[in-house]
């Protein structure tokens, strides 16, 4: 059983480095996940992790605590319909209003081991032809080194492949390698991977039109969420379109995104968006 | 309550897949290989199969050339699922009309994620 102090202690460094809340109650989950990073140094329970990090700085301790405590759950396609709007709905409204810059920008943030980014790709792939002559960026992010490792290499098992890929998707863009799948190059090569703490500055990274924060913000208490929406929002344009999780909500959080009434889980920037995102007449979404 | 066909030589796989797809609310119909399977869809067709390849008597691929000829035997959804985990079979199976594919093992979560991508959740 973990001690009060220690588990405060811990606790305090995952919340400053990460943001990340962890309530009394989930302090089972803090012993079971951090005995591994205290075997891995040396130490033989979470008392003896925790007497090093009171003994001096030591950033590759403190980061390896933080990211044991990340959440990395992820699928393919997850819910399926942010996918199709993004596909039937916002690219062609997008592309409509960029036909002179012919670029846009994608952020997925929280990334965890690449199975959005690379949802992202496929879709786009699927259309190239529509998308020849654009440029578009995806950029993938995550706190976590491991699973941004994990993410590049672009190699999932046999249950991950299963889990919202559809059977012609796996056929047309994996190979087998070994007992795993191995996602096309090309499809990886679409998506930049990039270390980012969600508490850090995103003018960084530039600025985004679309930005997937699906399932990340539900880890993080309510002024820590509004901190990151504040920062997100700055760098999107205003006909922007930011995606949550299905469960997740901005109200009592931010005014700064209203929800998409007609799309569940799809907000626009509230400063001068357009006020509906209905879909496209024909004639635009045929051409994008 | 739309219906599924559970077609599988394995007892227990027959009784694990019920239970996932009652929890799904699917009325579920049990065949223990492709020639009972046949019969069952002659009574009435199901709206989706779920699939095992290798089985006596008449094996999964037989089974689904059999029916897609039947009248009203395009409309199931078809739902492969066995230990054939390659991409060779997987490209056999669609190409025979199979509309997904799982491999084994699964669990409840790869059969709902496979009939949402099917339509039928």
């Amino acid at each position: 059983m973990i001690r009060h102090d220690d588990f405060e202690l811990l606790r305090g460094i995952v919340k400053s480095r990460s943001g990340l809340t962890l309530s009394p109650d989930k302090a089972y989950l803090l012993e079971n996940r951090l005995m591994a990073v205290a075997r891995k140094w040396g130490m033989n329970d979470i008392d003896g992790l925790a007497a090093a990090v009171r003994g001096g700085p030591n950033e590759e301790l403190l980061r390896e605590i933080t990211e044991a405590m990340t959440t990395n759950e992820t699928l393919f396609f997850r819910d399926q319909s942010p996918f199709e709007q993004l596909q039937k709905v916002v690219l062609p409204r997008l592309m409509a209003s960029r036909k002179e810059a012919r670029h846009i920008r994608i952020w997925s943030a929280g990334c965890s081991s690449g199975q959005e980014p690379y949802s992202i790709s496929m879709i786009l792939r699927e259309q190239s032809a529509l998308f020849k002559d654009w440029r578009i960026d995806i950029l993938a992010t995550d706190i976590s080194r491991t699973m941004l490792d994990k993410a590049r290499a672009g190699l999932y098992t046999q249950f991950e492949v299963q889990r919202g890929l559809p059977i012609a998707m796996l056929m047309k863009h994996f190979k087998q390698a070994g007992d795993k799948w191995e996602l096309d190059p090309s499809i990886r090569a679409m998506v930049e991977f990039r270390e980012f703490n969600l508490l850090g500055d995103p003018g960084t990274l530039g600025r985004f039109d679309i930005v997937f924060l699906r399932n990340v913000l539900i880890y993080l208490d309510q002024p820590t969420k509004a901190q990151v929406l504040e920062k997100v929002c700055r760098q999107m344009p205003t006909d922007g379109v930011l995606y949550m999780g299905g469960a997740e909500t901005v109200m009592g959080v931010t005014e700064k995104f209203q929800p998409v009434s007609e799309h569940r889980g799809m907000y626009r920037v509230t400063a001068g968006g357009p006020s509906q995102w209905k879909t496209p007449p024909a004639s635009i979404a045929s051409n994008a | 309550m739309k219906s599924c066909l559970v077609v599988d030589d394995s007892r227990v796989i027959r009784m694990v897949a019920r239970k996932i797809m009652e929890e799904l609310a699917f009325e579920v119909v049990e065949a223990e290989d492709g020639k009972v399977a046949i019969e069952r869809c002659n009574q009435g067709m199901p709206d989706a199969v779920l699939l095992d390849w290798h089985m006596p008597v008449m094996d999964g691929l037989e089974f689904l050339h059999a029916l897609r000829r039947l009248p009203g035997g395009d409309k199931p959804k078809v739902v492969f699922c066995t230990t054939k985990n390659d991409l060779e079979h997987i490209q056999e199976a669609i190409k025979a009309g199979a509309d997904e594919y799982i491999m084994k093992p699964f669990d409840s979560e790869i059969i709902q994620s496979k009939f949402m991508q099917v339509g039928l959740l």
